[in-house]
């Protein structure tokens, strides 16, 4: 049997808004089967992951603060993918935006700057999360280098840098010697939205990213020249499109986007810099991106739903001594069926008896 | 290679290949209606048909490309059924594409090998190649990789690969569409001796003129059905494409010109291309003046490409005064802005380059009309206005489509150039240059677009149109330029310049004397 | 042993994953596809392969266990960018976080345990030749058969019908196709064999460069491979050099770090990143122009009808 697909005519409306609920379907039938594997009840096992998040405040609550990053960082990503150029070095972006604004932050501790200190961090964190995430836009630009290869292994040294600076210059002297800096003071830490939460201001930074990123896509110009460049580039430059620039701006835009989300997570959730603050998040944003179809409201969606499989994560390992790399599976095996159900959006498939098409040669 | 049969033989051999009923849909399309097609060996078959007409599709039937969905094959007097190519071929049927089956990278050799039996080594080839060379004079250097070599010589690997399979029916697509006329003839030749070899050849064309030279039965091709056979050598050129269109063909009219200043000055452009398969340009100088349109006849991959992309600004070049529109020098204008100076572009590729083919007809308008005009404001799209261009357009330039705002890919080709056109026209350029307008479009779309291109002139507008039919430009052009390997000639009166001398030209004769007189040599 | 023989012999360790995995990864390229998902098919390999070996005691199962999953991995991928026409880029990305998770997931009661590391060829006389000696004759198994690997890869690309169609595959499938070939089977071949390699190279990471099993072990050596194969011109014998330079940066690391330098230990654990970044720019500035990647890499093939 050979697989065979056919270019649908007409592309499917209904096939295209039903693909991402088609991909979490499937998720859940595979998940079922691994459970199973597992000697795991399959019911309880996806009422842990899938259900449970939903039922309590406190895990709402964790739902939004885990996606806020993912959502903020997903949707700088979609719009490089868009454009055609793969910044996948988002983790690395988000670490170095976190550097940046948590350096004014141990800068200052003790001292009481005033309230510019916040907003110069946010602005310090988008700053320099965009300047890292340009290294490999500009490696691409000026030398052709692959500007996916660049953008990971800057991930690498990112990681690196961070270590060195919480274990070395900036290790907070009263801290046991643990890799950590000071607890940032109230004046570096973001507001919190409802008193006695975890949900904090970043939330609503994010919610502004998404707007504006739907705005950008659906009805300026510039959107217009991301879609135009990713899917025609030849098009692109007959409209006089500088596809060269574009990757510069969306590369600039998403690494700012990954920057902040950084800081804001230092500066809110966590409250002082540490060698792990990031679980991934910016490479789970490359599902959380695909997931919502590369479109800034359907990445909200997509944000809050992976959100749900890390605090399902969180739970399936206290609950059913599940490791929390069961998380990862989940979120590969969902990007894949995103990825497989697009396919559906284009083609028709079928299967087909093998043809006795030789594989060496015309005889 | 020994022929395939006994050339003496005299008695009326039974068809080679007999077609009864062969049918094809593509969805609710049907591509080829019960079409029957008889081959014999020792005769040239022409199939004549508009783009469109199921020419191609008939072949991949009959090459095993695609299965029939009705019909009946047979070959040799036994029913066939084709799986694939590789069966077709095994039984003795060999095929020219029209599209190439060539790897750039590769070798000769290697390509040649590539469309041979899985025994044959790319060293014991050379010595085949060069015998099969030498006895139908189709010189090849096995060694040189495909990009090197010119397009007549490309083809030249597509012939000899199918002659060492030694072919029974070798099909040929469209062979001279990319030939100089000198390298149309010289194949003529060899394809009238493996008529002599007493092999049976379909011959794919909408050339009149070479079906009434070449062969000595033609099948004629309309949507999909057969609607004439006849021998072309007893038919004019008249009565053939009448069979063929289905309708007298109304030519467009000449309007008077009033021809003023230039619009367009090119002044000894020289540039490498940035592609390394690319061509050099080399030392071009023209002038088009309002009110007139000027042809640029060639062989494809002469240049034109390179020379659309420094006339439209998608390659900039640094001598800034090397072009210049409307009087200003443009050489390092991007594209925008020489629009902005009055220029429009139409390329040759419609999907893809000078459209987006997923996206809706709207968006494209915007493609080429967001620099000038109303469609943008503060950087925010007008939707309602880009709609209303559609509209416009639509409604001036005749397009056919099935609703308001469908993509780009959804229009018949004829339609999506009318759009194109009509897109670039409604802005009202003073300059327009347009590459290959009507390429494998039918007939009426065809005369609609040039008619629109003469109305343009009439207005005032200067018109550089690039193309490969020479028939066309003779049709509207007041004067023509050759293409040759990246140079220009200077342009002539088209009143003054005969066919067989662009013909020698476009085959890169008389370039010499040509360019001594103009001082124009490098 | 002198310090100087110790360096060559740990360098060419630690080439040996990178040369084993960039070998595989090339004969994908070289069909046109591009399969970022190395890092995850070497993880796997890694943690697979060392549970075969731990549960058999036997370093030639355990390679075995390695090879087959990076092969299971590779399938899943071919079924998503060459069945179904998926994006090679994203689909690799699907495959690298796919790959660290299952590795996380099978891997997690392996962290601890330990298991006898491969032998070394013992050849008495030659092994015990001075400075060449351990050099040529006293490698393990796995060093020979990367060096073998990519012989065979150069021999079968240059003079082979099997490499003939590969290239022709990577260069232009739709011309593959209308020539008869089934672009698709050559291409899963491929990359199946590419995972394998891959699958090799983890599995050389647990069974011979250390004999135990570490969460995220490979370290981003997955993405190395893949820079090396753009470094070496898409050509297997540039690979070995290629390996070699990475494995000499990341043993000098370690051994400066042994020095103690004075330079945080973090910036030299940086420098093959940062390396791979320059190779990466001074090789693509060098050849900018003349390209020299197939012409088809990283684009799906479907054939129209």
């Amino acid at each position: 049997m050979a697989l065979v697909l056919e270019r649908r005519s007409e592309r499917s409306v209904a096939i295209a808004l039903a693909s991402p609920l088609l991909a979490i379907a499937l998720t859940l039938v595979t998940m079922t089967v691994v459970f199973a594997a597992l000697g795991q009840n399959p019911a309880t096992a996806l009422a842990v992951y899938f259900i449970t998040p939903l039922t309590d405040g406190y895990s709402l609550q964790e739902i939004a603060v885990k996606a806020s990053p993912l959502v903020m960082i997903a949707v700088g990503l979609a719009l490089c993918y868009r454009a055609n150029a793969w910044n996948i070095g988002a983790e690395g972006q988000l670490l170095i935006g976190a550097i940046a604004g948590s350096g004014l932050a141990v800068m200052t501790h003790g001292a009481d700057p005033g309230p510019w200190l916040l907003p110069a961090m946010l602005l310090a964190g988008a700053l320099a999360g965009a300047a890292y995430a340009l290294i490999p836009a500009l490696c691409k630009v000026k030398f052709g280098a692959s500007e996916i290869l660049v953008s990971l292994m800057l991930v690498y040294v990112a990681g690196l840098l961070l270590d060195y600076l919480v274990r070395g210059p900036w290790r907070d002297p009263a801290g046991f010697n643990f890799p950590t800096t000071a607890e940032f003071d109230s004046a570096a830490t973001l507001p919190l939205l409802i008193a006695g939460s975890r949900v904090h201001a970043g939330l609503i930074l994010t919610l502004v990213a998404v707007a504006a990123a739907a705005i950008l896509l659906g009805r300026t110009l510039k959107g217009f020249e991301i879609r135009v460049v990713g899917t025609a580039p030849r098009a692109a430059r007959f409209a006089g499109f500088n596809a060269d620039r574009l990757v510069l701006t969306t590369f600039a835009i998403s690494g700012a986007l990954a920057g902040l989300a950084g800081l804001i997570e230092v500066a809110g959730p966590i409250g002082h810099l540490q060698p792990d603050i990031s679980p991934g998040y910016g490479f789970t944003a490359i599902i959380v991106a695909f997931l919502g179809r590369l479109n800034p409201l359907g990445i909200l969606a997509s944000g809050l739903f992976v959100a749900m499989t890390f605090i399902g994560g969180e739970q399936a390992q206290i609950a059913l001594k599940l490791p929390q790399d069961m998380t990862g599976v989940i979120q590969g095996i969902l990007l894949f069926y995103v990825l497989a159900c697009d396919s559906l959006i284009l083609y028709r498939i079928r299967w087909r008896s093998l043809q006795r098409k030789a594989l060496h040669g015309p005889l | 290679m020994a022929p395939p049969s006994d050339p003496g033989q005299t008695e009326p051999s039974p068809p080679l290949f007999l077609g009864r009923g062969l049918t094809k849909r593509f969805g609710s399309f049907t591509a080829n209606d019960a079409i029957d097609l008889d081959l014999a060996g020792g005769e040239i078959h022409a199939l004549l048909g508009e783009n469109g007409a199921g020419k191609s599709t008939l072949v991949k039937l009959i090459t095993g490309l695609l299965q029939p969905d009705d019909g009946q094959m047979m070959w040799r007097g036994a029913p066939v059924a084709f799986a694939g190519p590789a069966e077709a071929r095994m039984r003795g049927i060999a095929a020219v594409s029209q599209h190439f089956a060539l790897f750039d990278n590769l070798t000769v050799a290697e390509n040649v090998a590539l469309g041979l039996d899985a025994r044959a080594s790319v060293r014991k080839l050379s010595d085949e190649l060069e015998r099969v060379a030498q006895r139908y004079g189709l010189p090849l250097d096995p060694k040189r990789e495909v990009w090197r070599l010119s397009v007549g010589e490309r083809q030249r690997i597509e012939i000899v690969r199918a002659l060492l399979q030694d072919p029974q029916l070798l099909i040929l697509d469209e062979p001279t569409a990319v030939l100089t006329p000198a390298e149309a003839d010289r194949l003529f030749e060899v394809l009238e001796q493996l008529r002599a070899d007493g092999r049976a050849l379909l011959y794919i064309s909408h050339k009149l003129e070479e079906v009434r030279r070449l062969a000595g039965t033609a099948t004629i091709l309309r949507g999909g059905r057969v609607v004439g056979r006849c021998d072309p050598r007893l038919e004019s050129t008249a009565t053939l494409a009448r069979m063929m269109v289905g309708s007298d063909v109304i030519a467009p009219k000449q309007s008077i010109h009033t021809i003023g200043e230039p619009r367009l000055s090119v002044t000894a452009l020289t540039l490498p291309p940035d592609d390394p398969h690319g061509v050099t340009l080399r030392d071009i100088t023209l002038q088009v003046r309002s009110g007139e349109i000027v042809g640029i006849a060639g062989v494809a991959g002469n240049g034109q490409d390179e020379l659309f992309a420094a006339l439209s600004g998608e390659t900039v070049i640094d001598r800034e005064e090397a072009i210049a529109i409307g009087g200003t020098a443009a050489g390092g204008l991007t594209i925008n802005q020489r629009r902005e100076l009055g220029a429009a572009f139409v390329p040759e590729q419609r999907l893809g380059h000078a459209t987006v083919p997923t996206m809706s007809l709207s968006d494209n308008a915007l493609l080429t009309g967001h620099g000038t005009g109303s469609l943008v404001r503060f950087g925010l799209v007008d939707r309602g206005a880009t709609l209303a261009l559609v509209d416009r357009v639509t409604e001036t330039f005749d397009v056919r489509k099935a609703k308001r705002d469908p993509e780009a890919a959804r229009l018949s080709g004829g339609n999506l150039q009318k759009f194109i056109v009509g897109r670039e026209i409604l802005r009202e350029p003073g300059l327009l240059i347009v590459d290959q307008p009507s390429w494998g479009l039918d007939a009426g779309a065809a005369g609609a677009i040039r008619q629109a291109l003469l109305d343009l002139s009439a207005t005032g507008a200067a018109v550089l149109v690039i193309s490969q039919d020479l028939d066309e430009l003779i049709e509207i052009a007041d004067r023509i330029a050759v293409m040759f390997h990246g140079r220009l000639s200077p342009p002539r009166p088209v009143s003054e310049i005969g066919r067989d001398q662009l013909g020698l030209l476009m085959g890169g004769s008389g370039w010499q004397t040509t360019e001594a007189r103009d001082g124009a040599g490098a | 042993m002198g310090l100087f023989e110790a360096i060559l012999l740990s360098i060419i360790t630690a080439s040996t994953p990178l040369l084993l995995a960039a070998s595989g990864e090339l004969i994908a390229e070289r069909a046109g596809v591009l399969n970022l998902g190395v890092e995850g098919m070497m993880l796997i390999g890694a943690v697979c392969g060392f549970a075969g070996a731990w549960a058999t005691g036997s370093t030639a199962i355990g390679a075995l266990c390695g090879i087959v999953a990076g092969v299971a991995l590779a399938a899943l991928f071919a079924l998503a960018a060459i069945g179904l026409a998926i994006n090679q880029v994203a689909a690799g990305l699907a495959l690298t976080i796919l790959g660290t998770g299952l590795a996380g997931l099978i891997g997690a009661p392996l962290v601890g345990e330990n298991i006898a590391a491969a032998p070394h060829l013992w050849l008495p006389g030659l092994t015990d030749l001075p400075l060449i000696g351990k050099l040529l004759f006293g490698q393990d198994a796995f060093v020979y058969l990367a060096i073998g690997l990519m012989v065979g890869i150069a021999y079968v690309l240059a003079r082979t019908r099997t490499g003939l169609i590969l290239r022709a595959v990577g260069d232009d499938p739709a011309s593959a196709h209308a020539l008869g070939y089934n672009v698709a089977a050559v291409r899963t071949l491929a990359v199946l064999f590419g995972g394998g390699c891959a699958g090799l190279a983890g599995a050389y990471l647990t069974l011979a460069y250390t004999p135990f099993y570490a969460p995220g072990m490979t370290a981003g050596r997955g993405w190395i491979a893949l820079a090396l194969v753009v470094f070496a011109s898409w050509r297997p014998g540039r690979l070995v050099a290629g390996a070699a330079l990475f494995g000499a940066v990341s043993i000098l690391q370690l051994h400066a770090q042994a020095f103690g330098l004075g330079v945080p230990s973090q910036l030299m654990s940086a420098l093959p990143y940062l390396a791979t970044v320059v190779v990466l720019v001074l090789i693509s500035r060098i050849r900018r122009g003349g390209s020299v990647a197939p012409a088809a890499l990283g684009t799906t093939f479907v054939p129209e009808r």
